[in-house]
């Protein structure tokens, strides 16, 4: 009985998280209507993965891939963390950086995306203006017991699409949060210094990860 | 303390000086080294202990004992919401301490949240902050970890106003409760260790740039002013799809 509730429960959830994206795919949805529908569906999907939810590694980040990394703009987020001398890069130099930095916040993301299960989530109401192409997304997350915190999401439109460039949680802008960093090894290394650097946190943490798994 | 009390005399006269460029951490191969001294304690002392805490107490338990912490540090919050002439903050503050202290069985449970009443994050660095004074240079203290000038400064009146030194009179008791807050401040950060592993590239930079953003973010409840010089570097030939950095996937 419960069972057969369940079961009808999920695949209405299916159905609508379905139609969800479908209709993401044809308009340009709200910038609120979007935050909200995307971490729902991640949500979702991990309340239901018993293989993510033990850290399937690779699937959490099929997950990721699928559902959240096309609302992002790595490039801009990029190009902000590194800041004044992203304009000395080259096409190529800029193309490294991006794919690296973004290896690196997925992997922290992935490891944090299983406690999300927990968490309650309320995106905050949101006045948009027609002629606005810059919007930040309130939202907070409270887990039963813990005072609510933060999440914000900075978005701008490119074409007809809202992308997401920073994500600020608990006030604290990961755009900002990386940007002395960044400098600093810039400083030390030049631009190529800072693509060596992250490709090495990149490959440590990879290793780490499967170390881990093994045990 | 007289010596922090002094900083803060030093600090105050000094904001008046124009301000001269600086980066926020002047003295930052001294920080790094007590960051250092900070993080091997934790690893073979604090970190354990919270370990050990964590599995041997319920979440729920730890739930309760967050809580009944919480309902002490509810006092310097209505101290500092007058202070900062947020006086509907601290009207809330204290029918959250009134709620709590006796629905909730002593603070145990925190039945004002369920009435709407959040709880707030207040202390006298805040309210510094508040009245104008800025943060000052970067400064890691022994055991206590990240702090500013400002914030350091504020220690003694955040002693002193700190809600069990006010309430509780057995010494004891009050450093038992201090020992049992620091535990449990340290079990809840054991998730998001792994994390900060992961994701900084210079921990001591991320945590320093994660607490001074943190603070200028929680001196202005939630809306700080825009940094300025914060120039978009982004531009057109950077939005065009074939600039080869916006690979679709």
């Amino acid at each position: 009985m419960n069972r057969r509730f369940f079961n009808r429960f999920f695949t209405s959830a299916l159905i609508v998280a379905g139609v969800g994206v479908a209709q993401l795919a044809l308009a340009a949805t709200a910038p609120d209507e979007l935050i909200r529908s995307v971490a729902t569906d991640v949500q979702t999907i991990v309340r239901q993965d018993k293989a993510i939810q033990s850290g399937d590694m690779r699937k959490t980040l099929e997950l990721i891939d699928a559902k959240v990394l096309p609302n992002f703009d790595f490039a801009r987020m990029t190009s902000l963390a590194v800041g004044r001398d992203w304009r000395s890069a080259t096409p190529a130099q800029k193309a490294e950086l991006t794919a690296e930095f973004r290896t690196l916040l997925v992997r922290s993301y992935a490891n944090a995306i299983v406690r999300f299960k927990d968490y309650q989530l309320t995106v905050k109401p949101l006045k948009l203006k027609p002629e606005d192409t810059e919007v930040t997304v309130r939202t907070e997350v409270r887990k039963a017991g813990s005072p609510p915190d933060s999440v914000d999401y900075t978005l701008y439109k490119k074409g007809e699409e809202w992308k997401v460039y920073d994500v600020a949680v608990a006030g604290v802008s990961l755009i900002t949060n990386y940007r002395d960093a960044f400098g600093e090894e810039i400083k030390a290394g030049g631009i190529d210094g800072l693509i060596k650097s992250l490709r090495s946190k990149n490959a440590q943490n990879a290793a780490g990860g499967e170390g881990a798994a093994k045990k | 303390m007289r010596a922090s009390i002094f900083a803060a005399g030093l600090w105050l006269s000094m904001q008046a000086v124009p301000a001269v460029a600086q980066t926020a951490d002047p003295i930052e191969p001294f920080n790094r080294a007590i960051y250092s001294f900070n993080d091997g304690l934790d690893r073979v002392a604090l970190k354990p202990l919270a370990q050990g805490y964590a599995a041997a107490v319920p979440l729920p338990a730890r739930v309760g004992i967050g809580n009944f912490i919480n309902n002490f540090r509810d006092i310097p919050n209505v101290i500092n919401n007058l202070l900062q002439g947020k006086l509907g903050e601290a009207a809330s503050d204290v029918g959250r301490i009134a709620l709590n202290s006796t629905f909730g069985i002593l603070g145990v449970i925190d039945v004002a949240s369920e009435f709407g009443l959040e709880r707030h994050n207040e202390d006298f660095g805040q309210t510094l902050g508040r009245w104008g004074v800025s943060s000052g240079p970067y400064v890691v203290l022994p055991l206590l970890g990240p702090s500013t000038l400002r914030d350091t400064a504020a220690l003694p009146v955040d002693y002193y106003t700190g809600g069990r030194n006010l309430v509780i009179e057995s010494v004891a008791v009050r450093n038992s409760l201090a020992g049992l807050e620091v535990v449990n401040d340290r079990a809840n950060l054991l998730d998001a260790e792994k994390a900060l592993d992961e994701a900084a590239l210079d921990k001591y930079v991320f945590i320093r740039n994660f607490y001074l953003q943190r603070r200028q973010n929680l001196v202005y409840d939630g809306n700080p002013p825009r940094p300025k010089g914060d120039d978009d570097v982004w531009d057109e030939t950077d939005a065009a799809p074939d600039a080869g950095v916006t690979k679709k996937e």
